[in-house]
């Protein structure tokens, strides 16, 4: 029956479809660190380990899926984008993903207390760097239209202001940053030197997220671009 | 001459059977791949693609197969160095249909991309040159057919991309594709029923009795477009927007306007391949038969017969019933990446190509050309991955199938030769 299924041998899986799939994990993954600090916040252990296990498994689900993807592309495909390009989108959607991990881990593993005075700045700061994350997702959900126009005309013009939206709420996170890391400065007597050291790390990585989310648009302007 | 007095009949019952096998073959192998993609995009169950190919597979063939039926026959073999000795073509044509008819089986049990059209061309050139000898062969024609199987694949890109391009331009690049979708959806069902009837008819219907002069072919042709343009018309008529899967993906609505197109696209498919690869099997078969007949004259003036046709149509529409129903399931559930946009593109592309082919005589390989049109929607950056190794599958079994077919035609030459002679 070979003549029969030439011309489904010519279709590879599409890496959009796994790049989306992909994305949707991280997405969750990264969601659920809100929920993590506001139940350290409340001092909720239940809560913190369930929002933990909850980001792991997400993680591994996330890191299964790039596997496969990069598995699922041999040099041999014609894409309409740039392989590598491809690839580097999936990378930094996967460190959004590594990150969330980091930040629940170290979390987790020093048993870290939230002072009173960080409550609000820090869970205001965590809940716009998931909607940077939320506005990256839903750029890497236009990809199908893309594809239908050829990455051409009126699709590109929506998602490059989808991408300028995504700078404007990634520079407010750095904002929100600034203000926390402030506080923390204000409060370093009040806290054992490690401690402060270890906040700042945090304050670091949960910008990151954003940081990456951003990262993940703008490479995807130069896939578009091509 | 007196072989053919004596063994006439039994040539011609050979030749039925060798033909049918072929025929048979075909619609087994090649016509899932012609309308696969409309079943992989849901415009048609399995169970109508049957239908619809057993129609226009047989209108394919009989109304516009006999072109490169006539190719096949006497286009590629020259018998005037055989003069007096009828029986070796008779020979010969058998061979040429034995061996492509096994050469296929052993290339589909093995999983190659062989094209039936490669394998009858090949099969006939190997026995023009053991039997009769190298001079035997009209080069210049088999020349042109090469250049074809380069050409054709590449012309079905180049129709795709621009067909694909300009479905962007005047209807997913608008303010609202989906309103635009339903004014434009008629127009390019026109366009495909304009093409495909005013290249069938263009001076193409001899053998029917029925010339129609210029203007008349595209007068013709435009009441054809215009008819299914209409019904076309009535089908998009009731696609309504789904607001739900637009939500997901923007231009969920506009694919469903080109799902009844699809409908149209299949048929056109299937008529283009009735059109060229019926004669894959019944050439050699209307040789023989043309031979016996007149009682061992190998000018072959006569006219095809209509009944070889008619056979032709019907061995490809029992090939498909029996097996070839299950290679479009699963190209079908495969090819999934081909939205309706993407196929109709690629599968209109493709029959304008193949039923040009036709209309000049020369056979090519439908498969590959609807494999070059959906390269040319990847080219316009529309497919999200192509495997590029099919390209390298095919080239090989070009490669393979030419010399393998002639090899074997000549072996089977030798040895029919050796029991009637």
């Amino acid at each position: 029956m070979s003549n029969g299924i030439t011309l489904s041998r010519l279709f590879g899986k599409s890496p959009f479809a796994a790049l989306q799939a992909h994305m949707i994990v991280v997405l969750e993954c990264a969601r659920e660190v809100k929920p993590l600090i506001e139940a350290l916040a409340r001092g909720d252990e239940a809560r913190v380990m369930e929002a933990k296990d909850r980001i792991f498994e997400r993680e591994a689900e996330a890191d299964r899926i790039k596997n496969e993807l990069r598995l699922h592309l041999p040099k041999s495909l014609f894409m309409p984008v740039d392989r590598r390009d491809l690839l580097e989108v999936l990378h930094l959607q996967d460190t959004i993903a590594n990150t969330a991990q980091d930040i629940a881990g170290l979390l987790i593993e020093r048993q870290m207390r939230i002072p009173e005075f960080m409550h609000e700045p820090l869970i205001a700061l965590t809940a716009r760097c998931i909607d940077t994350c939320e506005h990256s997702a839903s750029v890497i959900a236009e990809l199908d239209e893309l594809l239908a126009m050829g990455f051409r005309g009126r699709e590109v013009d929506k998602v490059d202001a989808m991408l300028k939206e995504l700078n404007d709420i990634e520079d407010e996170t750095d904002e929100l940053g600034v203000v926390l890391t402030r506080a923390l400065f204000d409060h370093e007597d009040e806290m054992k030197p490690v401690s402060v050291m270890m906040w700042y790390r945090l304050i670091e990585w949960i910008g990151d997220l954003a940081d990456y989310a951003e990262k993940v648009g703008d490479r995807l302007r130069l896939l578009i671009a091509k | 001459m007196e072989i053919i007095t004596e063994y006439g009949f039994v040539f011609m019952v050979l030749a039925v059977i060798f033909g049918l096998y072929m025929t048979w073959g075909i619609g087994a192998n090649d016509v899932a791949n012609a309308m696969g993609t409309s079943v992989g995009s849901r415009a048609i169950t399995v169970k109508q693609a049957i239908l619809i190919a057993a129609v226009f597979e047989f209108a394919g063939a009989f109304i516009a197969g006999g072109n490169v039926t006539s190719t096949i026959r006497k286009g590629i073999v020259d018998p005037s160095g055989i003069a007096g000795q009828p029986e070796i073509l008779v020979f010969g044509m058998l061979a040429a249909l034995l061996a492509a008819g096994i050469w296929l089986m052993i290339a589909s049990s093995r999983g190659w991309p062989v094209s039936t059209t490669h394998s009858i061309v090949g099969a006939l050139i190997g026995f023009a040159i053991a039997g009769i000898g190298p001079d035997a062969v009209h080069w210049g024609k088999i020349g042109f057919i090469l250049a074809s199987w380069v050409i054709s694949p590449a012309l079905g890109g180049f129709l795709a991309y621009m067909l694909m391009m300009s479905i962007r331009k005047f209807i997913l690049d608008t303010d609202s594709p989906f309103e635009s979708a339903r004014q434009w959806g008629p127009f390019y069902v026109f366009l495909l029923g304009f093409i495909i009837s005013l290249v069938t008819l263009f001076k193409g219907l001899k053998h029917l009795k029925l010339e129609l002069s210029v203007p008349l072919s595209f007068l013709t042709a435009v009441v054809f477009g215009l008819i299914i343009a209409s019904i076309g018309w009535m089908l998009i008529r009731r696609v309504k927007v789904d607001p739900e899967a637009d939500r997901d993906y923007h231009f969920a609505s506009v694919e469903k306007i080109f799902v009844p197109m699809m409908i149209f696209s299949a048929c056109s498919m299937a008529f283009a391949h009735g059109s060229n690869d019926v004669a894959n099997g019944i050439g050699p078969l209307a040789a023989v038969v043309s031979v016996v007949k007149s009682g061992g004259e190998m000018a072959q003036q006569s006219a095809l017969p209509l009944w070889i046709l008619v056979l032709g149509g019907g061995g490809i529409v029992v090939g498909l019933a029996t097996m070839g129903y299950r290679v479009m399931g699963t190209i079908g559930t495969r090819i999934t990446q081909l939205t309706p946009t993407r196929g109709f593109s690629a599968e209109l592309a493709a029959a304008a190509t193949v039923v040009l082919a036709s209309r000049t005589g020369l056979p090519v390989s439908t498969t590959h050309i609807l494999v070059g049109a959906v390269i040319g929607v990847g080219l316009a950056r529309g497919v999200g991955a192509i495997d590029l190794r099919v390209i390298g599958g095919i080239i090989v079994s070009w490669v393979v199938t030419l010399p393998a077919g002639g090899i074997l035609a000549a072996l089977i030459f030798f040895m029919l030769k050796g029991m009637f002679g």
